[in-house]
């Protein structure tokens, strides 16, 4: 198990960089991961598709598909790639606090 | 070649089977590197070419002649509506697991950024022309160019 500092807060993350305790998300550690992951600086763009994840799991306890972010989330599925570059669900979803997807699609 | 750090970096993936269950696989291994970060192409030759026409790639099948893992005698398989209803009946269990009828995951992966290519020597003889293809078609190439495209990556044969 690694950790990861936010703020002089010591965070637990796995070895893949998906936190290990989903309660210690919160927005300056989704800014943090995102920097690490190449992704940049978060705008609103990238929140909405953040919020809708963080929605839908709650909702339905499954982290959406890129198929799903686009139906019911509205976001093209363009969009999300060029948003979260090179592994768009993974990343996305590491951001924002959830676990690895693990569908195929 | 296209390993770096042993990861595979890019692949380019042949679809020459037009039954559903000969395009689903590849379909969803391209769609699958995309969600990676693994650069994609897709080439479509023969049958598989179906998956690209705007007149058929919302009507492929399931086979249930000569597949024995159907599990029902081919005759069985001959009845009318025996392919349809396996169709259906795939058609509802992918929906459940969100993978998408044939054209919405065709212009998917295009938004995903795979470049979709059509078999040169099939279009020959079959006497097929660009306008017969879906708009995410980026060109029809020989197999020469097919390798050229290839290169530096792994090519997958489905």
């Amino acid at each position: 198990m690694t950790t990861m500092t936010v703020k002089d807060r010591s965070i637990e993350v796995n070895e893949e960089g998906f936190l290990v305790n989903p309660d210690d998300w919160n927005e300056e550690i989704a800014q943090e991961i995102a920097t690490r992951e190449d992704v940049g600086e978060l705008k609103e763009e990238h929140w909405k598709v953040i919020r809708f994840m963080r929605d839908d799991f709650q909702a339905n306890g499954k982290v959406p598909t890129i198929r799903r972010m686009k139906k019911t989330g509205g976001v093209p599925v363009k969009d999300i790639y060029r948003l979260f570059p090179k592994g768009p669900a993974k990343k996305a979803a590491k951001i924002a606090g959830l676990s690895k997807p693990e569908g195929c699609v | 070649m296209s390993q770096d750090n042993g990861r595979i970096e890019k692949v380019s993936i042949v679809i020459s089977r037009g039954s559903l269950d000969g395009v689903y696989p590849g379909l969803i291994m391209a769609n699958g590197a995309r969600m990676e970060g693994i650069e994609a192409n897709l080439f479509f030759t023969f049958f598989g070419l179906e998956t690209i026409m705007t007149k058929h790639m919302d009507k492929l099948k399931v086979a249930t002649v000569g597949n024995p893992a159907m599990h029902m005698p081919s005759v069985v398989g001959m009845l009318p509506g025996m392919s349809a209803l396996a169709t259906k009946m795939m058609g509802r269990e992918m929906e459940k697991i969100d993978i998408p009828p044939v054209p919405e995951f065709v212009e998917m992966v295009h938004d995903a950024g795979v470049e979709l290519y059509a078999c040169r020597a099939t279009v020959d003889m079959f006497h097929l022309k660009k306008e017969d293809f879906c708009p995410e078609v980026e060109d029809i190439i020989n197999v020469g160019q097919f390798y050229e495209m290839a290169h530096g990556g792994q090519i997958i044969f489905t």
